[in-house]
């Protein structure tokens, strides 16, 4: 793919370097193992799922943890631990498509802005001050309330909010890298602008995000449950760990499991991004000048 | 030594660079003149602050859109201050190539050095992949990079200073360029690499008939480098000659005591001497001469007017009203130490 053989072949050995140094962190390990088997969950819960989540079985109404049943049932008997798998799928996607907009179009304005300043940056400076005079959860909450609540209007939700940080983030780290003499001798070679951005400066302005972005999917994911607790995001009868939560409320007293085990999925999931963000900001910043 | 023959390629005309608002610009470049032959090196000296590296990234347009660039920079029959900037970028690169003081922080750390060159290869040139790849490697070789083919892979912090700076000149030759504007490029090394990197800008410019600028405050590299050298203070021009005038021969206070604070055959633990003051800030400059704060021969007129670059001799003009003064004053101390 490169235009020189010679840097193709060494690629490896540095991705292999990095991977090793990564592996040595205990931190990464426990993340990317957590992290490895959510997308596992996620991706074909339907082999890991011992029932049918939607399946009633008006014969086994919210059983305590058992050996058929190894987090109990709700209170249509519905295989608690099936229904938190499935909820993998809804929740890891969250964590993804919350997010993955949010930073396009963040970096993508931070970059620009950045690059150029000027009247786009002033601009761009007050309405990020807007979007952030407001607590986030209750700006998120009233563009739903607007838009009506489901997934892909809290998608939509999430992303006009979240991209301001991933620009703040962006901007100031293009500034720094701005001064830099490799940027103008990009402009002094005859380079365009836009290949001096994506090229050159975001490449190395980069990891921060990159770490900011695994912590951003742990807060998604708390961030969408919260949603689906309070009926915003996803609908029941889905499967998802907020509304499960939300589900199981009433019966906190006398059926704790059907609240406790989604909130454990959160909880390790959240773990997982903030461990492996940690141990990427870590590595990277070892890596970095 | 720079013979009439040779045809001028670049010539400035009152180049004037203003950066701030309009109303109270700050003129960090003012009224320079100058012009560069092909295979020519002119130097152009002065203190940090005043506006050599400017003079420089007039002429590419690169203090743009900060900075305002006024008089003429002709190049070949056109006038640079006046293109756009998508007309200057088919220059910049291309016609003309600059490098940097800092070798550590010109080259963009996560591409390898290979990949730098034959990038710019592929915006100036025709060369299809494989051409690239042996042109790079001819590059690097010709700018003395030993086992070139081999570190072609290699990251720029895998290089040395003195060996980034000669990757910094082999991505800048890429595109042959007929002027190579160098902005300190030895500043940021050792004296033994100073002195194999001055020699490669040399020897390149006299092969390939390539016109240098090279900006320094040092008068030793000038000296050694360059056939003309252009003395800047405050933004602008106060001496200009061929190096054996202006070495040899200075005419203006700012020259005359920049070359009397080389210590020259003195004893160990001497005062050297210094030009009294700091530079003027660029918002406080007299309308008449800049040097004239620090001048030892200042007179009445001096602060005033605006004193002209005057010829004193062939090819040296002097900007200074009071040059038989200077000259007796800079002689007597000479006499006495």
């Amino acid at each position: 793919m490169s235009a020189l053989g010679h840097t193709s072949q060494r690629r490896p050995n540095r991705l292999l370097a990095f991977l090793g140094r990564a592996f040595a962190r205990p931190s990464f390990v426990i993340g990317f193992a957590i992290i490895a088997c959510s997308i596992l969950l996620a991706l074909c819960p339907q082999v890991f799922a011992p029932y049918d989540p939607l399946a009633f079985d008006m014969t086994a109404i919210q059983q305590p943890p058992s050996l058929a049943h190894p987090f109990g049932t709700d209170n249509f008997g519905r295989d608690v631990l099936s229904r938190v798998i499935w909820a993998y799928r809804v929740d890891m996607q969250m964590a993804l498509l919350a997010t993955i907009f949010a930073l396009t179009i963040g970096v993508t304005a931070g970059a620009f802005v950045g690059y150029y300043g000027g009247i786009a940056d002033t601009i761009f400076g007050r309405c990020v001050d807007a979007i952030i005079t407001f607590p986030f959860l209750v700006l998120v909450i009233a563009i739903v309330a607007v838009l009506g609540p489901g997934l892909v209007n809290m998608y939509i939700a999430i992303t006009m909010v979240n991209w301001v940080y991933y620009a703040r983030l962006t901007r100031a780290e293009i500034m720094t890298q701005k001064a830099n003499d490799y940027a103008a001798a990009g402009r002094v070679l005859g380079f365009s602008d836009r290949r001096i951005i994506f090229r050159h400066l975001l490449p190395n302005a980069i990891s921060p995000v990159i770490v900011y972005w695994m912590t951003d999917m742990a807060l998604a994911i708390l961030l969408g449950s919260s949603l689906g607790y309070l009926g915003l995001g996803a609908q029941p009868p889905a499967a998802e760990w907020g509304v499960l939560i939300s589900e199981g409320r009433n019966f906190l007293l006398t059926a704790w499991w059907m609240s406790l085990m989604p909130g454990v999925a959160i909880v390790l999931t959240g773990l997982g991004f903030s461990l492996l963000g940690d141990a990427l900001a870590d590595l990277l910043r070892a890596k970095g000048r | 030594m720079s013979e009439p023959r040779q045809h001028t390629v670049l010539e400035l005309r009152y180049l004037r660079t203003e950066f701030g608002s309009r109303e109270r610009p700050l003129i960090a470049v003012d009224d320079v003149s100058f012009s560069v032959k092909a295979g020519e090196i002119l130097g152009l000296v002065g203190e940090s602050g005043s506006g050599k590296s400017i003079t420089l990234r007039s002429i590419l347009g690169i203090v743009r859109p900060r900075g305002r660039v006024g008089g003429e920079i002709l190049w070949k029959g056109r006038d640079l201050a006046a293109l756009d900037e998508a007309a200057l970028r088919k220059v910049r690169g291309r016609e003309i190539a600059m490098i940097f003081q800092e070798p550590m922080s010109s080259l963009n750390p996560l591409l390898t050095v290979g990949l730098q060159i034959s990038e710019n290869l592929a915006t100036h040139t025709d060369l299809d992949a494989r051409a690239r790849k042996t042109k790079a490697v001819e590059l690097l070789e010709m700018v003395g990079i030993p086992a070139a083919r081999n570190r072609l892979g290699d990251y720029p912090h895998e290089f040395s200073g003195g060996m980034r700076q000669r990757v910094m000149i082999a991505i800048a030759l890429a595109s042959n360029p007929q002027l190579l504007l160098a902005d300190e490029p030895t500043t940021a090394l050792d004296v033994t690499i100073q002195d194999q990197i001055l020699r490669l800008i040399q020897s390149l410019s006299r092969d390939l008939g390539m016109a240098v600028i090279l900006v320094t405050h040092d008068m030793g590299v000038v000296a050694q480098t360059c056939d003309r050298v252009a003395v800047m203070y405050g933004g602008r021009l106060c001496e200009l000659g061929t190096t054996t005038q202006v070495i040899g021969d200075a005419r203006h206070p700012y020259a005359l005591g920049l070359l009397r604070s080389i210590p020259r055959d003195v004893a160990p633990r001497t005062p050297l001497y210094s030009i009294p003051g700091a530079p003027p800030s660029l918002s406080a400059l007299p309308p008449g001469c800049a040097f004239t704060a620090r001048c030892p021969v200042a007179g009445l007129e001096c602060g005033d007017v605006r004193p002209p670059l005057a010829a004193v001799g062939q090819h040296h003009q002097v900007a200074c009203h009071r040059r038989a003064e200077a000259l007796a004053h800079f002689r007597q101390h000479e006499a006495a130490s």
